[in-house]
């Protein structure tokens, strides 16, 4: 699991390199927000000075996900008061809450489970950040290197998996592709292209979804 | 540290942690309504499709092949790094090449 994490981490560090973010604010970043895809999501739209809004709208999008994650975790969050309840919250990412689902459908009954998985991932994420911010620094990487491509090859990679069938996101991703590219090229300014295509594109899938249900 | 890096990164922080808490906070008492949930649940495809045709506007055709050798490899192998990884070799290679990328 934490070699799963290794290459997207490698790759945040790498892309901060090139967007000039420095080691120190690299790894502050990788603390406190602590969430892989948003963090490269926010750097691809990163300009200079640093796109405040941007980011923090690119980061809520993506981690909207992990709202519905929350919730589902109650059965051992409603056991935790104060301080553990809502840092254990804080550590919360895809894969602690993978493995604590299915912890939880086996009979488990210690949140401690969650917030242990999710600190050995925190500190793999950070160390690996640092690793790829290092790397990238080190042989000064000119614009348009080959191994910023590793940024949209992460996001490549991670859209099969996601992959459900072409009935039910064909249409969907279609339609996001389409939109994001096209309010591009309407030249509105990021985040709003990346936004319009994948809230646009997440809407129709839901409509085909509960249209079927009914 | 540079105060507007700063501010974008405590932005971040900000509303990461709103999502992360929140979700508890919020839908253990009260589920939202089945379209607002769908629409949640599908966002992740979308969000990285967006993503991925925005930046290959910016790359042209070595990018493009890139991502299907990526998107080939993740789905043969299943290995996220292994993907990453040829999808990077296979851009170099056609850096590499006079005329094209």
């Amino acid at each position: 699991m934490l070699l799963g994490l290794l290459p997207f981490g490698l790759v945040v560090g790498v892309v901060s390199v090139g967007r000039g973010l420095s080691l120190a604010e690299a790894l502050t970043m990788s603390a406190v927000v602590y969430a892989g895809s948003a963090q490269l999501l926010a750097l691809e739209l990163w300009s200079d000075p640093a796109p405040i809004l941007a980011a923090t709208l690119a980061a809520a999008v993506v981690n909207i996900r992990m709202a519905p994650m929350g919730a589902a975790l109650a059965p051992w969050l409603d056991r935790l008061r104060g301080l553990r309840l809502w840092g254990t919250l804080a550590t919360l990412v895809d894969h602690s809450f993978a493995m604590s689902m299915a912890e939880i459908r086996s009979g488990g009954r210690d949140a401690g489970f969650l917030l242990g998985t999710s600190l050995v991932l925190y500190f793999g994420w950070i160390v690996s950040v640092a690793a790829g911010h290092v790397l990238g620094g080190a042989v000064r990487l000119p614009p348009g290197h080959p191994l910023f491509f590793g940024g949209i090859a992460a996001f490549a990679a991670l859209l099969v998996p996601l992959w459900r069938g072409a009935r039910q996101d064909l249409l969907a991703w279609a339609l996001a592709a389409a939109l994001a590219v096209a309010l591009h090229k309407l030249g509105l300014p990021q985040p709003l292209p990346l936004l319009g295509g994948a809230l646009a594109g997440a809407a129709l899938a839901a409509w085909q979804e509960t249209r079927a249900a009914r | 540290m540079r105060s507007d890096v700063l501010l974008a990164i405590l932005g971040m922080a900000a509303v990461t942690y709103l999502c992360r808490a929140g979700g508890y906070a919020i839908m253990r008492a009260k589920r939202p309504p089945p379209f607002l949930d769908a629409m949640l649940r599908n966002l992740p495809g979308p969000i990285f499709m967006a993503y991925v045709a925005l930046a290959l506007t910016r790359t042209g055709p070595a990018g493009l092949l890139g991502t299907i050798v990526v998107v080939l490899v993740q789905w043969r192998t299943g290995h996220l790094s292994a993907s990453i990884l040829a999808g990077i070799g296979a851009v170099w290679l056609l850096d590499l090449l006079p005329g094209l990328g």
